[in-house]
């Protein structure tokens, strides 16, 4: 019992989270301008660390967690640059 | 004291992060990571960052309950937004709020608690005129705002940072 | 998934929690699209990384400490990352955006300080 609503609530949220890094993947694709599309970029990575913990409780192993660190510290930093390059790269001295 | 650990708070942090990310407390690893703790006290201190001195933890522990009620009242108040089938015309816009709080820790923090709540992000400081610039997603009484960012946050902060 | 120890009080608040973030976070995203101008879509990742993050990471928390398969302590450093850096990132998002559409001199966003100017 506790297992079968364990096993469906473990998949409605990967589910959940899987559409969210649509919606976001749609945002990067359309735009329209370039601060909409780091944006998206921003949610999917965090969208994705967050499905990478839910794959940890559905496989009851810690491996997924590195992997989790590692994307919420890239994104960090690539949203951090792009958006720096959005200021800076378009000034014209 | 000071000489040998310039930053205790921020020497502390590092070493619970340390232990966090090794995963196991057993002596080695501590030792570890009070030494890096130490050293990246010591490269902090090169940095200078302006110093952090609290006071009245009391009204530190109601700014901390404050917020947390907030994020989790204004994440439902977004989501019902977001969701509503038809969407209304939410009108949505920017509010200059003129601040009296000069500390840079105390703005950073201001920044941080306005970003994370769903609902109100800080878009720019002005150092020139002292003021700020917030954007808000269902903006109805842009005096009502002022009122809220000035009475709820930075008078609680002004009084534990000094 | 070998959850066969785990007993129902804990299933039941891992799954009510493990819904209610993916469900947040969900939420947030639909946002994204939905919300009409740039400055209205800044504020949907939020959901995401304050509460969708809390419930996932509690769920998990919950998760391991009753089925004692390995101490929970990595999560809570990418639980605590990604709510403290998301906040950083959307500022500076929000602030480039503004300073090009200052730039292409749109009408629709404020100009720069003015209010209390003497």
């Amino acid at each position: 019992m506790s297992a079968t609503l364990l096993e469906w609530s473990v998949f409605l949220a990967q589910a959940m989270l899987a559409l969210a890094m649509g919606c976001a993947a749609w945002r990067i694709l359309a735009g329209p301008r370039a601060q909409d599309r780091i944006l998206g970029l921003d949610t999917l990575y965090v969208n994705a660390a967050m499905l990478l913990l839910v794959f940890g409780i559905r496989t009851s192993s810690a491996l997924y967690f590195e992997a989790a660190l590692v994307i919420a510290l890239l994104g960090f930093v690539s949203t951090a640059a792009l958006s720096k390059f959005l200021m800076r790269g378009e000034v014209i001295e | 004291m000071r000489r040998i650990l310039p930053h205790p708070l921020a020497a502390l942090a590092l070493l619970i992060a340390w232990l966090l990310l090794v995963g196991d407390f057993s002596p080695g690893s501590l030792i570890l990571g009070v030494v890096i703790a130490i050293l990246g006290s010591w490269l902090l201190r090169e940095v200078q960052p302006p110093r952090l001195r609290l006071r009245r933890f009391g009204v530190l522990f109601e700014l901390v309950r404050v917020v947390l009620v907030e994020i989790v009242r204004s994440n439902f108040a977004v989501a019902r937004i977001v969701l509503a089938p038809r969407p209304r015309a939410i009108s949505s816009g920017f509010v200059r709020i003129p601040l009296e709080m000069r500390d840079p820790i105390g703005l950073t923090a201001l920044a941080f608690i306005i970003t994370a709540t769903p609902g109100t992000v800080w878009v720019e400081y002005d150092s020139a005129d002292d003021s700020m610039l917030l954007h808000v997603l269902d903006l109805i009484d842009e005096a009502e705002w002022v009122g809220i960012i000035k009475n709820r946050y930075e008078r609680r902060l002004m009084e534990i940072l000094t | 998934m070998n959850d066969s120890d785990l007993p129902l009080w804990a299933a039941l608040p891992v799954s009510v929690l493990l819904l209610l973030g993916a469900g947040l976070t969900l939420s947030g995203c639909i946002g994204l699209l939905r919300l009409k101008s740039f400055y209205a879509r800044v504020h949907a990742p939020t959901l995401g990384t304050t509460m969708g993050m809390f419930c996932t990471l509690l769920a998990s928390i919950l998760y391991f400490a009753v089925t004692r398969s390995r101490p929970v302590l990595l999560e809570i450093l990418i639980a605590v990352f990604i709510s403290v850096t998301t906040p950083v990132t959307l500022m500076l998002l929000a602030r480039a955006a503004l300073y090009r559409d200052r730039r292409e001199g749109r009408d629709d966003v404020p100009p720069p300080g003015t209010h209390g100017a003497p």
